[in-house]
C-alpha cells in the first residue's frame, strides 16, 4: 500500500527529477488554492495532476509556469530554483486550455514565435517550424489564421508552438478538454506517442480520471489543494489511499468494518453492511477493533451458482440493470439493505440473460481483489 | 395573411432593426447632402436664399436648367482653397499622432488598472462632456492669454521675463484640438483593450517574450483597430473644425471649416462654401470608401486560399 506524498519514496537511483516542489503553497485572501505541496517530477515523466474543478492542480500548474507566485515554498526545475523567476526566463512552456493562439498571427508565425524572442537565425526558425508542423501533422495550415481552423487543428498548433522552443518541461493545461469525445481518445495516445519520441516532460492538469489513466507515467490526485495520492495508474486504481481517492477513479463499493484480526497479511474484517464476513490482503499493520473501510472494484466481483457461508460472499436481489454493450452493471439490495454493483462482461452476443430483476444473486470476491482503507 | 405571417418574423428579426440606421442616414445624411450638392451647383445671387434654382420657369411651361460648375473649378485654381484644405489636412493629422502619443498611454493606464478604478477613470475622461465645448474653447482663451494662468505661472516662477505669445498661435490651436478630441481617441481605444485576452500577454510572456516585447507584439497590433477607431474620430471633425481656430487661432490659421464660414456669412457666397463642404465630404470618405473595398477584397482572398 502506499501513503499519501509517497512521491520520494517512488524515486528510483537511476531517475532524474526534473521538477521538486518543496512545502509550497498559494493563498488567495484566506483560502488555501495549494496547501504545503511536497512532489518530485522525473525527467521524461508523463505526469498527471488530477482532481476536481478547485482542487488547486491548475494554480499548481500556474505556479510552475511562473504565472502565480507562491506564497511560500520553493519550485526547483533541473535543480534551479525558479521560484522568482519570472515566466519569460523559464524553461517551460505551457498549451493553454483556450489554445490562447495569436488571433493577428498565421499558424506559422504563431509557432515561430517563441523562436523568434530566443533570437534564433531566420533559417533555423523555418526548419523547426517545418518540423513542429509535421510533428503534429498540419503542414498544410502553415498561412492559415487560427479563427479559420478548427478545435482539434487549434489544438496542434498550440502544441507546436509549446513544443518549438524544445523546453525541458512541457505545461499543459486541460489540453483535451475542448474536443470532443472521438477527437479526444484519438489525441490521448497521439499526444502521449509525441511526448515518447521527444522525451519532453509532460505535466498535465485534467479533471478527467480517464484521460489521466489512459496517457500518464504517474497520476497525482489533488483534493483540496493537497495531494491525497501519488502513484502509478495501476497502483492508482487497484491500490486506492483513501475513500476519496478510490471513489474519484472509477467505480467503487465501500463497506465499513471493524478489524478482528491480522494474521500473515490476511486481514479479518467483521462487516453488518456486507452480510458476510470480510478477509482481505493487506501488507500493513492493522489492530483488531479498528474501523476500516472495504473497497470492492465492480468488475472484481464474480456470480456463484450457490451461496456458501464464507468470508467475502454474499447474494442479494438484483435490483437494476444497465446494459453498456461491453459490460452490463448489476444494482444489487444485499439482506442489509446495503446496495453493491457489479459488472459482468457481455461475452455472448445472442446469450440469453441469466441475470435479471428481481432475481436472487449469489456473489463472492478474492481476498486479493479488495482493498482496506483507513482514510 | 399567411404570407404576413411569414413576412413578420424576418422583419423584426434583421431587416427591420438593420433598416432604421439606413433610414437615420437617409433622412438626416443623404438628405442634406443632396441640398448641398445642389447648392454648390447653383449661382450665386443678391436675393432670399441668395442663389438662384437651377429650375427656372422663363415662360408658361418652359423651364430652364442651369448648372453651374465655376465654383469647383475655381476650388481648383484658387490657391487660397489648396492652402486651406492642407491646412486642415496638416493640423488634422498632427492632432490626431499627438492624441495617440497622448490617448494610448492613458487607455492603456485605465483598462490595465483595478477592476474598482476604471470606471472613476474613465468618468474623469467623460467629465468634460458635462461643460459646453464652447466654454472650454473660451476657457483656453483665459489661460493661453499674455495675462493668463500659463504666463503668469511662468512669470512668477521667474522662468519668463516677457509673456510668451500663445494665444492666437497654431500651437494654442494644437493645444484646444488635442484638449477637445483626446476622449474621442481614448474611449474606442480602452474598449479595444480592455476586450483582449490577457492569456494572450501569459502565452507570450511563456514562449519568452519581455513584458515590452508583449506590448510590442501582442498588444499593440491587437489595437490598432481601436487606435485606427479613435484616430478617426479625432481626424475626421477635426478637419472641418471651426470653432478652434477661430478662437484659439491666428489670421494665419487657414482652416476649410473657417473658409466655409466665411463664404457662408461674410461673403454670403452659399454655392461656393456648399461646393466647399461637397468636397470636403468626398475627400473625407473617398479614402474609407476605397479601404474597406480593399480589406474585403483582401479577406476574400484570405478565404479563398
Amino acid at each position: 500500500m502506499t501513503t499519501p506524498n509517497s512521491a520520494a519514496a517512488l524515486t528510483l537511483p537511476d531517475e532524474q527529477p526534473i521538477v521538486q516542489i518543496d512545502k509550497l503553497t498559494k493563498t488567495f485572501g484566506t483560502t488555501y488554492a495549494v496547501d504545503d505541496i511536497s512532489l518530485t517530477i522525473n525527467k521524461g515523466e508523463f505526469f498527471s495532476l488530477l482532481g476536481a474543478s478547485g482542487c488547486g492542480k491548475s494554480t499548481l500548474l500556474r505556479m510552475l509556469a511562473g504565472f502565480e507566485t507562491p506564497s511560500s515554498g520553493r519550485i526547483l526545475i533541473d535543480g534551479q530554483d525558479v521560484t522568482a523567476v519570472p515566466p519569460y526566463l523559464r524553461p517551460v512552456n505551457m498549451m493553454f486550455q483556450n489554445y490562447a493562439l495569436f488571433p493577428h498571427m498565421n499558424v506559422a508565425q504563431n509557432i515561430a514565435y517563441g523562436l523568434k524572442q530566443e533570437k534564433m537565425p531566420r533559417a533555423a526558425i523555418r526548419e523547426r517550424v517545418q518540423e513542429m508542423l509535421a510533428l503534429v501533422q498540419i503542414d498544410a495550415l502553415a498561412s492559415r489564421k487560427p479563427d479559420q481552423l478548427s478545435g482539434g487543428q487549434r489544438q496542434r498548433v498550440a502544441l507546436a508552438r509549446a513544443l518549438a522552443k524544445h523546453p525541458k518541461i512541457l505545461l499543459l493545461d486541460e489540453p483535451l478538454g475542448a474536443l470532443d469525445k472521438k477527437l479526444r481518445e484519438q489525441t490521448q495516445f497521439e499526444l502521449v506517442n509525441i511526448q515518447e519520441r521527444l522525451g519532453i516532460t509532460f505535466i498535465v492538469v485534467t479533471h478527467d480520471q480517464e484521460e489521466a489513466m489512459t496517457m500518464s507515467s504517474r497520476i497525482a490526485l489533488m483534493r483540496d489543494g493537497r495531494i491525497e495520492q501519488v502513484d502509478n495508474p495501476r497502483r492508482m486504481y487497484e491500490f486506492p489511499a483513501s475513500r476519496y481517492a478510490a471513489g474519484f477513479i472509477g467505480s467503487v463499493n465501500l463497506f465499513s468494518g471493524q478489524v478482528i484480526s491480522h494474521d500473515d497479511d490476511l486481514v479479518q474484517i467483521h462487516c453488518e453492511q456486507a452480510g458476510c464476513e470480510l478477509q482481505v490482503h493487506h501488507s500493513q499493520p492493522l489492530t483488531p477493533g479498528m474501523d476500516v473501510t472495504v473497497a470492492i472494484r465492480p468488475e472484481k466481483i464474480a456470480v456463484r451458482q450457490q451461496h456458501q457461508n464464507e468470508a467475502n460472499s454474499t447474494q442479494g436481489i438484483i435490483q437494476e440493470i444497465a446494459y453498456l454493450g461491453d459490460v452490463s452493471i448489476y444494482h444489487v439490495e444485499l439482506a442489509s439493505g446495503q446496495r453493491l454493483q457489479f459488472t459482468q462482461p457481455n461475452v455472448q452476443a445472442l446469450a440469453e440473460q441469466p441475470l435479471t430483476w428481481g432475481q436472487q444473486v449469489a456473489i463472492h470476491w478474492s481476498a486479493f481483489s479488495c482493498g482496506v482503507l483507513t482514510q | 395573411m399567411k404570407q404576413l405571417h411569414r413576412l413578420l418574423p424576418r422583419i423584426a428579426s434583421g431587416n427591420l432593426i438593420t433598416a432604421i440606421p439606413w433610414f437615420w442616414l437617409a433622412l438626416f445624411f443623404l438628405m442634406p447632402f443632396l441640398f448641398v450638392l445642389k447648392i454648390s451647383l447653383s449661382e450665386a445671387a443678391l436675393a432670399q436664399p441668395p442663389f438662384l434654382d437651377w429650375i427656372q420657369e422663363i415662360e408658361d411651361g418652359l423651364v430652364t436648367i442651369q448648372l453651374n460648375f465655376g465654383n469647383y473649378l475655381l476650388l481648383i485654381e484658387d490657391d487660397l482653397y489648396l492652402a486651406a484644405f492642407w491646412g486642415s489636412f496638416e493640423i488634422a493629422v498632427i492632432s490626431t499622432l499627438l492624441c495617440i502619443l497622448l490617448g494610448y498611454p492613458m487607455a492603456y493606464a485605465i483598462a490595465r488598472a483595478p477592476q474598482h478604478w476604471r470606471l472613476p477613470l474613465l468618468m474623469l475622461v467623460i467629465l468634460p462632456f458635462w461643460t459646453s465645448f464652447l466654454l472650454r474653447v473660451y476657457a483656453w482663451i483665459g489661460i493661453l492669454k499674455n495675462n493668463g494662468l500659463v504666463n503668469q505661472l511662468l512669470l512668477t516662477l521667474g522662468i519668463i521675463d516677457q509673456p510668451l505669445t500663445l494665444l492666437h498661435t497654431p500651437v494654442a490651436v494644437y493645444i484646444g484640438v488635442v484638449y477637445s478630441y483626446l476622449p474621442f481617441f481614448v474611449l474606442p481605444l480602452y474598449a479595444t483593450l480592455t476586450r483582449l485576452d490577457t492569456t494572450l500577454l501569459q502565452a507570450a510572456a511563456d514562449l519568452g517574450a519581455r513584458p515590452w516585447k508583449q506590448f510590442l507584439t501582442i498588444t499593440l497590433p491587437q489595437s490598432l483597430p481601436g487606435v485606427i477607431a479613435g484616430g478617426m474620430l479625432v481626424f475626421i471633425p477635426v478637419m472641418g473644425e471651426f470653432v478652434i481656430p477661430d478662437l484659439l487661432g491666428g489670421p494665419d490659421t487657414l482652416m476649410i471649416g473657417k473658409l466655409m464660414w466665411t463664404e457662408f456669412f461674410s461673403n454670403k457666397d452659399w454655392p461656393m462654401a456648399s461646393a466647399l463642404a461637397t468636397v470636403l465630404l468626398l475627400v473625407l470618405i473617398l479614402p474609407f470608401v476605397l479601404m474597406r473595398h480593399y480589406e474585403q477584397k483582401a479577406s476574400r482572398q484570405a478565404q479563398e486560399s
